[in-house]
């Protein structure tokens, strides 16, 4: 449903709604004329690029990945080209870190309260904007703009308003008789400091998807549940909600996958700390590889490789309900 | 629905100033005198705005505009060239197994870039790749590559096969169908995939900072990075790089506001 809206705002010359990408075949397959070789190598000559890029730029990289992960590389073998191969070893070394507990629950916080909130506030902000009202369209299209924004720029904002003694943030607070806060560089506050620069990240996405959402839920539903005298809140609990499930399943597993490879955000206002108290798994494995002085990419990898795992996870349940809902 | 009552504006005026308001907020930091800048109690308006922050940003972060733009416009080239024929193969030329590659270009969005990052420096050691400018490029398109596929072949499918045919008819060999029919009216596609390639690479940080860390070529996100790192009170000219960094962003906003859109709604099937 989400992909026909793309149609509509994209003014598709026929103005026919195209089947979702992840199942396009079925349809194709039954149109199909008499096979022909010709064709079929014609097929091919127009997807080689991409084969061949998919292959050299991702089953590649990805393969460097697990090979990185099941050897012990230091800086010296790294260039040599000569690491000892240690099998699982990393992987071991990763589970029994100091850091893995830590980061593991801060991935689970930082993804859930960020998406909860996210979907929360975006649907509300997408249930006002469905009224028509003079402006809407231009104030929506403005709530586009933290989503545009390079990470850096929003991040690096972000920091300096919760800068401890020169941030807007803590004067507000004062003005209030409120005591500092030390947002980012005190462990107690230092992740629900980039959880909160995240949340305002993530509403764009959440905001545009649902109003799209909301949008092709016909009228006279509404109109209808009206004449039975439904209130205004009996119609968002019994109609809206239960017809914007598929919509809200999707922006919450891509609001999920997404935010669980969140590196820039936290890296640049917190850097995983102070300590640990910010770091999540994504963050980890960016630090190791990248983040000191002293480059450990085994470890990095192994965190890497668990996390395509997870995604991989929810990536699956994502399919098998684009699946269902298109059979339905 | 019928009426268009005024509290709503204004409710909606409210949320978005809310919103909007650490956007203000940078562009506020951005024309302050940095002595103010240090001051316990921060002032809400450039009383008395200074440029010195972007004269700063200006002399020293043209470079990396440069390299950022050029970056930018390469990853949609490359993107475009991969994508659109890629998408005319599953969509119009039933590619054989266009289901499974539709699949894996699903899956592919899912892995996070840091990951990407690893496997990328470790070939591009190899290859002697790490701090240029084409390492970044490639690096970057690999975001938006999947991502245009899916929109394009999602477009294409929608394409009334007569037209096509009408075209093999007339004697127009498959790339020439491509070419002088499935393209054109691909336009608004091709809108959406290159402004969104190019605002990825544009904005792109973990692969500058891993693949671009020490080249003489850095991409403005480095630059800001780098000067967050060097000199921590100069914050007005960071913010003016900052307000500079975001412009592609406003301008493609303002021009092109239906395609970004569409891509976001496109984003249902992206990430």
């Amino acid at each position: 449903m989400t992909t026909t809206s793309v149609h509509r705002t994209g003014r598709a010359s026929d103005g026919a709604a195209g089947p979702r990408p992840a199942a396009p075949a079925p349809e194709r397959r039954a149109r199909k004329r008499a096979p022909g070789s010709a064709s079929t190598w014609t097929a091919i000559g127009f997807a080689a690029p991409l084969l061949a890029y998919l292959a050299v730029f991702y089953a590649y990289p990805l393969w460097r990945n697990i090979e990185l992960s099941l050897h012990d590389y230091t800086v010296r073998s790294f260039v040599l080209g000569d690491p000892a191969f240690v099998g699982f070893e990393k992987y071991a070394e990763v589970f029994t870190a100091n850091a893995f507990p830590t980061a593991l629950v801060n991935t689970a916080l930082f993804t859930l309260v960020s998406i909860a909130f996210q979907y929360a506030i975006g649907l509300g902000l997408a249930r006002f904007f469905h009224a028509n009202f003079r402006l809407s369209a231009v104030l929506r299209a403005l709530f586009l703009v933290p989503w545009l924004l390079p990470l850096i720029v929003s991040s690096s904002t972000w920091a300096w308003m919760l800068n401890s003694d020169h941030g807007i943030v803590n004067s507000v607070v004062q003005a209030f008789g409120g005591e500092q806060i030390n947002w980012l560089t005190s462990p107690d506050t230092a992740l629900t400091a980039v959880i909160i620069a995240n949340i305002w990240l993530g509403i764009p996405f959440n905001l545009v998807i649902l109003h799209a959402g909301l949008q092709q839920i016909p009228g006279e539903v509404y109109e209808a549940a009206a004449l039975d005298g439904a209130s205004p809140r009996q119609q968002f609990w019994r109609i809206t909600f239960p017809l914007l499930r598929p919509v809200s399943a999707i922006t919450l597993l891509l609001g999920f996958i997404y935010t669980l490879k969140v590196v820039d955000v936290i890296w640049i206002m917190t850097t995983g700390g102070p300590g640990n108290a910010s770091l999540t798994l994504a963050v980890w494995s960016y630090r190791e590889a990248f983040g000191t002085g002293q480059p450990d990419f085994s470890p990095a990898a192994a965190i890497g490789n668990l996390l395509i795992v997870i995604a991989l996870v929810f990536g699956f349940i994502h399919v098998r309900m684009q699946r269902s809902w298109e059979k339905s | 629905m019928t009426d268009r009552p005024w509290w709503k504006t204004a409710l909606g005026v409210v949320f978005t100033a809310v919103m909007l308001f650490p956007v203000y907020w940078m562009v506020n930091v951005s024309l302050t005198d940095a002595s103010d800048l240090r001051r316990s109690s921060p002032s809400w308006f450039p009383a008395d705005p200074t440029f010195e922050g972007y004269t700063a940003a200006f002399s020293q972060q043209l470079p990396s505009l440069g390299t950022s733009l050029g970056i930018g416009l390469g990853c949609v080239a490359l993107t475009v060239a991969i994508a659109a024929p890629a998408a005319y193969a599953l969509a119009i030329l039933n590619l054989k197994g266009g289901r499974s590659l539709n699949f894996l270009l699903l899956v592919a969005q899912m892995i996070p870039a840091v990951v990407m990052a690893m496997g990328f420096y470790a070939i591009y050691v190899r290859l002697g790749l790490l701090n240029s400018v084409w390492g970044l490029i490639v690096a970057d398109s690999t975001v938006a590559v999947p991502f245009a596929v899916l929109l394009y072949s999602t477009f294409m499918a929608g394409i009334p096969r007569e037209l096509v045919h009408a075209a093999r008819m007339d004697g127009a060999s498959a790339w020439g169908t491509f070419t002088k029919v499935v393209l054109p009216l691909c336009r608004n596609s091709t809108l959406t995939v290159a402004l969104f390639a190019f605002l990825w690479a544009w904005s792109d940080f973990i692969f500058a900072s891993t693949l671009s860390r020490s080249g003489e070529y850095i991409p403005i996100t480095l630059g800001i990075y780098q000067y967050i790192g060097n000199n921590t009170t100069q914050w007005n000219a960071i913010m003016a790089t900052a307000v500079i960094a975001s412009l592609p962003a406003a301008i493609l906003l303002v021009v092109a506001q239906r395609y970004v859109a569409a891509g976001v709604t496109a984003g249902a099937v992206k990430d």
